[in-house]
């Protein structure tokens, strides 16, 4: 069996942490070539082939890719497809844009963020914002499959793949890219991080969520927020961990001011160790928490800050 | 122009959901139903549009079993001008696949000649989101998945994307498929006058075979099991006993 992996790649760099755990979701699948498409494929693709069990890299340099357009991707990966028995990316927003019509294109249906790989044809995945677990078995001679990475760790990277050109054919596009508005910091990537510290409702304004993003800085971590937090307005949408929002399993979750929807529970519960920082005692929060602290947070952040 | 507005008739968001102990699936028995949420979301974009005087007439396709019925004439009181049912299945339990539902929806926007789709970007029962993107590909024309922001102007469309690390923003040429996030607007209550009104407005019954598809899932459903419980933890009293559970206990810092 042959397995297509498309790498998810911005602005010439190659999400690796997406990518080794996707390769490590399907390894036991079949032989594995990693799909590197960009403007300059060139060094993305070279760290592609250091993954362990990558058998081969396909690098494809085009203005076309620079972006991350469906219409793109699609028509490349659709030429690809009659050598792969499965098409498979990360359930990023990249990898969410462009598989369904990839699969539509193809006759296939698509099986989107799976959990668990359980045998060549049957996939768990979530639904109903992770309230359920389903088992599915494709009937499809393709198979086209998201990963939801958080659920998976990544593969080593002690491997020297080959790296292949490959050329694609001009192509016909309707959509055109105007800019990109992406957040410059220093601080590690939401889904990758081994500390998230999240804020929710509770913590009251935009101005308030600084100790929250002070409290991060201090243990190198990655700032998560609720959809209410981010519905309230007081961070932006891409810091969302929920079923609408990142689904993260980091070393130590801290949720703070965080009551625990079920949408939020599922974008979180599978952390290692979680800390919840709450007033209300009764918040369904600490029914999945390590380590309850009730208490008020404009006080307790800030000492927490201090000792550590 | 008209706009074509798919919505779904799923769980609402509010109920607590059980999944069923013979692994059968979850319990929809007496249970409420309502609009999708994002499909609310992507049906209040619409009016807004229509309401600013660029589009003439909305109409909303719900495909799945008679009681999708209720989802439609919700969906007119919001504001859509007329609605379709394409009853695709005598069972509240069986779900249509994304596959299937874009293509009748692309057999629908051939014959109605619709150019811009509005769509939820998934459905908060099977979390597949893949409607909007299979039927984009089906029409062979442009998509922006995930908007935040829609502008019309003219024959384009500029779609601000929610992405991982920020905000994408992508010109589309019409005809074009849009699939809309939360953060896009607030729907509208449908006012009791206009659930009234909607009553009257027109609701066509089709069948999948009107329009060639025959109905075949191809993922079939093993099994649905509750997800393992994480067990509650303790209560610690001080910030400094937390830091020395983190430290000694867990090992985490």
């Amino acid at each position: 069996m042959t397995v297509l992996v498309i790498a998810d790649i911005i602005n010439d760099e190659l999400s690796s942490d997406q990518i080794g755990k996707t390769i490590a979701a399907v390894s036991e699948l079949g032989e594995i070539t990693v799909l590197c498409a960009c403007k300059n494929a060139g060094t993305p693709a070279g760290k592609a082939a250091k993954f362990d069990g990558v058998k081969k890299v396909l690098a494809v340099s085009d203005e076309v890719f620079a972006n991350g357009i469906a219409e793109s991707f699609s028509s490349l990966i659709v030429d690809l497809a009659k050598d792969f028995d499965y098409i498979v990316s990360a359930a990023t927003a990249h990898g969410k844009n462009i598989l369904p019509r990839v699969a539509a294109l193809l006759d296939v249906m698509v099986i989107t963020d799976i959990s668990k790989v359980i045998s060549n044809d049957t996939f768990e995945r979530p639904i109903y914002a992770g309230n359920a677990l389903q088992v599915v078995k494709s009937k499809d001679s393709k198979k086209i499959i998201s990963i939801r990475t958080a659920n998976f760790e990544s593969v080593s990277q002690n491997n020297d793949a080959p790296v292949e050109n490959y050329t694609c054919k001009k192509m016909t596009i309707s959509s055109f890219w105007v800019e990109d508005k992406i957040q410059e910091n220093d601080r590690p990537e939401l889904t990758s991080a081994k500390v998230v510290v999240s804020g929710g409702r509770g913590v009251g304004s935009e101005e308030n969520f600084e100790i929250i993003e002070k409290l991060a800085t201090k243990l190198g971590a990655a700032v998560g927020a609720s959809r209410a937090a981010v519905d309230s307005g007081f961070a932006p949408n891409d810091w969302q961990v929920g079923q609408t929002g990142k689904v993260v399993a980091p070393e130590l979750y801290i949720a703070v001011g965080i009551s625990g929807a079920i949408q939020h529970l599922a974008g979180m519960k599978d952390s290692k160790v979680i800390v919840a920082i709450n007033k209300d005692e009764e918040a369904p929060i600490f029914q999945v928490a390590d380590y309850g602290l009730v208490g008020d947070l404009f006080s307790i952040v800030p000492d927490l800050e201090e000792k550590l | 122009m008209k706009i074509l507005v798919p919505v779904k008739r799923v769980i609402d968001y509010n109920v607590k959901v059980r999944v069923k102990t013979d692994g059968s699936g979850v319990d929809l028995t007496n249970i409420k139903m309502s609009m999708n949420p994002f499909d609310e979301i992507a049906l209040e974009e619409a009016i807004r549009i229509k309401e600013a005087g660029k589009a003439e007439e909305i109409i909303a396709v719900s495909v799945g079993p008679s009681q999708a019925q209720e989802t439609l004439r919700t969906a007119l009181a919001m504001g859509a001008d007329r609605a379709i049912l394409v009853e695709a299945t005598d069972s509240v339990n069986q779900d249509i696949e994304p596959l299937d539902v874009a293509k009748i929806l692309h057999a629908i926007v051939l014959s109605e000649g619709t150019d811009l789709i509005l769509c939820g970007k998934q459905a908060i029962d099977n979390d597949m989101n893949a409607t909007a993107q299979m039927l984009s590909a089906l029409m062979g024309c442009s998509q922006a998945t995930f908007a935040s922001k829609i502008e019309l102007a003219g024959e384009k469309v500029t779609v601000t994307r929610e992405v991982d690390g920020g905000l994408q923003v992508v010109s589309v040429t019409l005809p074009s498929v849009v699939s809309v996030d939360l953060r896009l607007n607030e729907p509208r209550y449908a006012s009791l006058p206009n659930i009234m009104k909607a009553k009257r407005k027109p609701l066509e019954q089709r069948i999948p075979a009107d329009f060639k598809v025959a109905i075949k899932n191809r993922l079939e459903i093993i099994e649905t099991n509750e997800p393992p419980e994480r067990q509650a933890g303790i209560k610690v009293s001080s910030v400094d006993e937390l830091i020395e559970k983190l430290k000694n206990d867990a090992g985490v810092i």
